[in-house]
């Protein structure tokens, strides 16, 4: 039986994973069709024609990961770092007989590199669902309050 | 140091250039009044703004104007400001101004062409000399507009080089991206990614010809997607994102195959006999509607041109085969706004649009990997080009004594050519007026 105190724990666990860089265990959290987006205009509903900032399958996900730590990555020469702040999540849905929950929670993010450190901030949703008694992401969509803004590098995930 | 127009000149020499051009705010004055005044600069597309008072502000180099349809069906590009104190009239991105732009600070209105509607209170200025006035004109319109096939382009300088001049042959890339739509027409679709970097924006015009960087800069992204993907049991279905990957890590005897082609005035493109985009996955359905529209014959010359980056002096790129576009906007000498793009090839399928967006996101938005390795490479120089032991930037490669800024040509395709073209075509136009 997954508890509502456990979706909260999981949002967490997620974002801390993040913060200490264990990209690994990171990935391991989704599920195999799993997606992360972060779209490009508030309460946008088509990731497919229009255009997001991040609309990955687990595939691009772990292209990404690799290349954080390839030894040719100049942009992580020196590497980034990152830090999240965040809202207690609340449980939005559940429904124990699909297995399928949702969560949202407000975030202040932080990335920083060099001598640079730029703070984001916006909303984490997860809908979440258990494959063999383990919850996974299907999709953890990041809407940034300034989403359509212009941006420098964002190398990390928040 | 105080600079000028023979000076800045100066600072291009024929297979080297100054380090100021990239560095100095003195020489990013003179080249914003000059090189930017005297070109045809890209705008927008006309399907940005389809009814009357439809509006989008953007910058012609830094200056702040705003393109709007007209009622009679035309386009004006309006300097942004208010002739009265200088406000900006029109705020938004985008929006519809109606019948007229209004001032939101007193209340002057003018009409889509600029012209003045109306100003409170007339009377006050019934016994001046007002008529005779700057500010009775309205709100400025740029000295020449014009609209090719939907791409709105204008001229700052009153006295100038025509648009066919400028272009001349290079608008054939621009002909291929609308000729791909079976009805002949795009729409801008998808929003806007906009990306912004701390240097100088042409480090990012002369990096699209650099055919001689994707092997090294971008074996992080490009070269892990394709480990990556190597891992993946034999039988998986082809990802489309590699699909997009994957060239870039091309050796540099393919690049070199692929040819450089250089037009006036500093125009031109990588990848003339086959480029990174070559090699897609046919979309269904797609070729059939091209052949109904144009022939067979017409079908395959159009969709057979798969130019790499087309680089239209001085800060406009397009990719043909995938219906997108980048601006390179100048903010200072060392801040640059790059805005992508996207097109909806009408009457095509989606699954093309959908591609487009995915490679956007991919190659050129602030999340994306390959755009990571390259804004790295331009910042690492906007910072150490400030040593003094070496002052000069070379771009050797390839040179050939016999140049000229006039030449049509295609050489082969890791020259250094097109960016000496550009380069070239910085001094021909850092002028007071440039005419032919």
């Amino acid at each position: 039986m997954i508890t509502d105190q456990d979706l909260i724990g999981f949002v967490l666990h997620e974002a801390r994973l993040i913060d200490e860089q264990r990209f690994e265990e990171w990935l391991d959290l989704f599920a195999e069709d799993g997606r992360y987006w972060m779209p490009l205009e508030m309460g946008q509903t088509d990731p497919i024609l229009h255009n997001s900032l991040f609309y990955d399958d687990k595939l691009l996900l772990r292209i990404r990961v690799e290349r954080l730590k390839g030894a040719k990555t100049y942009s992580q020469k020196p590497k980034s770092r990152c830090h999240h702040l965040m809202q207690a999540p609340l449980v939005e849905a559940r429904d124990d007989a699909t297995g399928e929950y949702a969560t949202w929670a407000a975030f202040h993010y932080v990335e920083t590199r060099l001598d640079e450190q730029t703070l984001y901030a916006g909303w984490s949703r997860h809908s979440l669902v258990l494959i063999d008694g383990r919850l996974k992401i299907k999709l953890k969509r990041v809407d940034l309050v300034n989403c359509d803004s212009a941006f420098g590098n964002i190398q990390l995930f928040m | 140091m105080p600079y000028d127009i023979p000076s800045a000149r100066a600072l291009i020499r024929e297979t080297e250039v100054h380090r100021d051009i990239y560095t100095s705010p003195e020489v990013f004055d003179l080249e914003m009044k000059h090189v930017f005044g005297n070109a045809w600069v890209y705008v927008g597309h006309a399907s940005q703004i389809p009814a009357m008072g439809d509006f989008i502000t953007t910058t012609t180099g830094v200056t702040p104007v705003v393109m709007v349809r007209r009622g009679d069906g035309g386009i004006s590009v309006l300097y942004n400001r208010c002739p009265h104190k200088g406000t900006r009239v029109a705020n938004e991105l985008c929006g519809n101004a109606g019948r007229f732009f209004r001032c939101p600070y007193h209340a002057w209105s003018f009409r889509l062409d600029g012209s003045i509607a109306a100003i409170p209170m007339p009377e006050a200025y019934a016994r001046t000399e007002f008529k005779g006035s700057e500010a009775a004109k309205g709100m400025t319109p740029v000295a020449a507009v014009h609209v090719y096939r939907d791409f709105v382009f204008a001229r700052l300088a009153a006295e100038g080089i025509g648009f066919e001049d400028f272009f001349g042959d290079s608008l054939s890339s621009l002909d291929n991206m609308v000729d791909r739509s079976p009805v002949g027409r795009l729409e801008v679709a998808g929003g806007v990614l906009r990306y912004l970097h701390h240097c100088n924006y042409k480090m990012l015009m002369e990096n699209l010809t650099d055919t001689c960087h994707p092997m090294v800069a971008h074996e992080s992204s490009a070269g892990t997607a394709v480990a990556v993907w190597n891992t993946m049991p034999p039988g998986t279905p082809k990802h489309p994102a590699v699909e997009i990957y994957a060239p870039f890590m091309s050796s540099y005897q393919a690049f070199d195959s692929m040819g450089v082609q250089v037009w006036p005035n500093g125009h031109g493109h990588t990848g003339v006999s086959h480029s990174i985009h070559s090699d897609y996955s046919a979309i269904p359905g797609y070729y059939e509607q091209m052949v109904a529209a144009h022939g067979e014959e017409k079908a395959r010359r159009i969709l057979d041109t798969n130019r790499h980056n087309t680089a239209y002096f001085p800060n406009m790129t397009m990719k043909g085969p995938i219906q997108a576009l980048r601006i390179f906007k100048p903010i200072a000498a060392d801040k640059t706004m790059v805005e992508s793009w996207t097109f909806r090839l009408v009457g095509a399928p989606d699954k093309l649009l959908e591609r487009t967006l995915m490679y956007s996101r991919l190659i050129n938005a602030p999340t994306s990997p390959v755009g990571h390795d390259d804004l790295e490479m331009y910042e690492r120089a906007q910072d150490a080009l400030h040593a003094d032991g070496n002052v000069w930037i070379n771009t050797q490669r390839n040179y050939d004594p016999g140049e000229t800024p006039e030449d049509t040509a295609v050489t082969n395709g890791t020259t250094e050519r097109q960016m000496r073209n550009q380069l070239r075509a910085w001094k021909k136009f850092m002028a007071e007026r440039v005419v032919a």
